[in-house]
């Protein structure tokens, strides 16, 4: 966490960030790339509007009916021999994890990468009580080696480049040889990470989708550490937010042609693994899941901001959104990044840690557009902005809103006004627009063109004709 | 923990406590079938799964059953697959065999449960001739057989196909595991098996 000296809101992260002309490149080309992928991928599905069409009102399905479906998923994980916790909020979902992990006296856990358990803070927990976390994600691993933190839903690392990657893992992993190809970088964390995968016995997961009439989970991903860690361990730990339900088996039909081609911009990713429970011979023995509320029941509460609870994470809104292409992901201070990372995170952690958040968009729609479950996030931008500006004190901002509504309410008001501003415009006006100005003036005249008041309003023109 | 689960039960109950009467329609207006069959299908799964960097070949029985004799090394083979999909040097894996000595031999060959030709996707469901998880996992090579008739053509067909399968577990591999984590550069072997080679086995 930031302490209270560093700079925390999104402007203030994002002037340093814009600043970056290494990282505005990087990030730059990345977004642009995916963009690429997806558009291509998904051009080829005749039927997309009618998936996400599909993604959006089973989502909305789900969500009317969310207690009966939290009760049905318990019933059935509960009868394929996995064990459900329920947990109100972070802390109360790590002590379950934790706990389980004193029960087995384990001291290494082998997680694959979870925004879930980064929004709870699992890792330090775990800490905490001595045992330590092994992020098997390669680009979790690059941020869990450099004591970074990550700057994309999808591509954690993505504001790293090769060579301090490279640096990196010869500090890290006490390696004295190591080249700056993505091949051998990728090689270097595979047999770091293989004696782990072997070894450990309990593994950490977050879960895609949780299916209700079946009790199966779904992890979606592409190295294979998923696999590993859902696979090789004795005891399994799954915590999944409570709005990662979909009802029956058949839905999964809509959400794997969604997800991927939305994500990575792949037909398909490389794997997907989907277990019920628990299968004797095969895999875990043990299983647990966790299922986290977190305030997400608030966010439920809202009807405008509930839509929010669509998301699928498959970061679409990040590429396309002008305005994470140019700061990136660590000027939103969050675990959840860009558009979508602009209404979740003051919902989920509170208008106090992000109130600068729903003021961080053009609203230019384009996250809307690309949304593979039609979350309308201008909406609840505007939303949400609306409630930060009513949870604020006064300010000078009000008052001279306040002001403003009472002299267009007033022609005489309006025209005593204008007569005014004409005099005190005068030393900013260049080429007929306010170029400088005063206070807020200035803020708002730095970045954009303000018309200045003409010599002759219409109403005075219009009375000289008469 | 039940006071937990009362309690989140609760906070649901009471958010969605002013919502309108009626339930949400689900809209299915999506396509079940991209209608592909027949030689289409399987052109379709070999043209994707390749997209993917996997390794295709065609054959008929004959010559599958040839091209695993002359695989070279010790292949884990699970234990109900059939004679004719032998390596020359295996050992067939009884559900004994540890993570230690999976990770050493040279490969797997498996039977699949069925093919998803618009994604080029394979999917496992631990069934008949594919063993438990671990064994297509940690070795580096997996020889995958596909018979040309368990080719499917979309998502949907596959996933309806699939329920029956369950609880057992099902992974869905698409070419061999891949990051694009470094500067998004893809590189293909990550953890999972660096190369997958699938033999497409007779005609749809």
């Amino acid at each position: 966490m930031a302490s209270a000296a560093e700079p925390r809101t999104f402007p203030q992260l994002a002037r340093r960030a814009v600043a970056d002309t290494q990282l505005r490149r990087n990030i730059g080309n990345a977004t642009q790339t995916i963009r690429t992928k997806r558009a291509a991928v998904v051009a080829e599905v005749p039927d997309w509007e009618e998936l996400r069409e599909a993604g959006r009102s089973l989502k909305e399905h789900t969500l009317r009916n969310l207690d009966r479906y939290l009760v049905q998923l318990e019933e059935s994980v509960t009868k394929a021999g996995g064990q459900v916790h329920w947990a109100r909020d972070g802390a109360e979902a790590t002590r379950i994890v934790t706990d389980i992990a004193k029960r087995h006296s384990v001291k290494e856990v082998i997680k694959v990468k979870s925004i879930t358990t980064e929004e709870i803070k699992l890792n330090e927990a775990l800490e905490d009580a001595g045992i330590r976390p092994f992020e098997t994600d390669l680009a979790e691993l690059i941020i869990q080696l450099g004591d970074d933190v990550s700057s994309h839903i999808l591509v954690p690392a993505i504001h790293r480049n090769r060579a301090e990657i490279r640096e990196l893992f010869m500090r890290k992993l006490g390696l004295t040889e190591l080249s700056d190809r993505p091949s051998d970088l990728t090689a270097a964390a595979r047999s770091y990470l293989r004696e782990k995968f072997l070894t450990v016995p309990m593994a950490v997961s977050g879960a895609n989708f949780g299916i209700c009439d079946t009790g199966t989970i779904c992890v979606v991903e592409s190295e294979g550490n998923g696999r590993m860690c859902l696979t090789l361990p004795k005891v399994l730990v799954s915590v999944m937010g409570i709005e990662k339900l979909v009802p029956t088996w058949e839905d999964m039909e809509v959400f794997l042609q969604l997800l991927p081609r939305s994500s990575t911009g792949e037909r398909m990713n490389p794997y997907n693994s989907l277990w019920t429970g628990v299968t004797p011979g095969d895999g875990p023995q043990e299983f647990h899941l966790v299922l986290l509320d977190n305030r997400r029941t608030d966010v439920l509460a809202d009807r405008t901001g509930r839509q929010t609870l669509n998301c699928i994470r498959c970061s679409a809104c990040l590429n396309v959104c002008p305005v994470y292409a140019r700061t990136g992901g660590h000027a939103y201070h969050s675990e959840y990044q860009g558009p979508i990372g602009a209404i979740l995170t003051p919902q989920l952690h509170g208008m106090d840690a992000a109130a600068s958040l729903p003021f961080a968009s053009s609203l230019c729609g384009a996250c809307y557009e690309v949304c593979p479950v039609k979350i309308n996030i201008p909406e609840v931008l505007v939303h949400l902005r609306t409630r930060a500006v009513a949870r604020s004190g006064p300010s000078l901002e009000k008052l001279a809103m306040g002001a403003a509504i009472r002299m267009f309410d007033n022609p005489g008001l309006l025209e005593t006004a204008q007569k005014i501003a004409r005099i005190a415009q005068r030393p900013f006006v260049s080429d007929g627009y306010i170029t400088g100005g005063l206070g807020p003036v200035r803020q708002w005249t730095r970045a954009r063109d303000l018309p200045a008041v003409p010599d002759q309003s219409f109403r005075e023109w219009w009375r000289t004709r008469r | 923990m039940s006071a937990a689960r009362e309690e989140i039960l609760g906070r649901v109950r009471a958010a969605l406590a002013g919502d309108p009467a009626g339930e949400i329609a689900i809209a299915r207006d999506y396509r079940t079938s991209p209608g592909l069959s027949g030689a289409g299908l399987v052109d379709r799964f070999a043209e994707r799964a390749e997209a993917y960097k996997a390794t295709v070949r065609r054959v008929d029985a004959a010559g599958a059953t040839e091209a695993i004799r002359r695989l070279q090394g010790r292949f884990v083979v699970p234990a109900d697959l059939a004679e004719s999909w032998l390596p020359a040097d295996f050992v067939r894996d009884d559900g004994n065999l540890d993570h230690r000595e999976l990770d050493a031999v040279a490969g797997v060959v498996t039977n699949c449960a069925l093919a998803i030709a618009e994604t080029g996707t394979i999917v496992l469901d631990a069934g008949a001739e594919q063993g438990r998880r671990a064994i297509t996992l940690l070795p580096d090579f997996h020889v995958c057989i596909v018979p040309a008739d368990r080719i499917v053509a979309s998502v949907p067909e596959a996933i309806r196909a699939l329920r029956g399968s369950l609880p057992r577990p099902l992974t869905f591999m698409s070419g061999p595991s891949a990051t694009s984590d470094i500067e998004l550069n893809r590189v293909e072997g990550v953890h999972g098996p660096r190369r997958l080679e699938i033999l497409i086995v007779g005609t749809a």
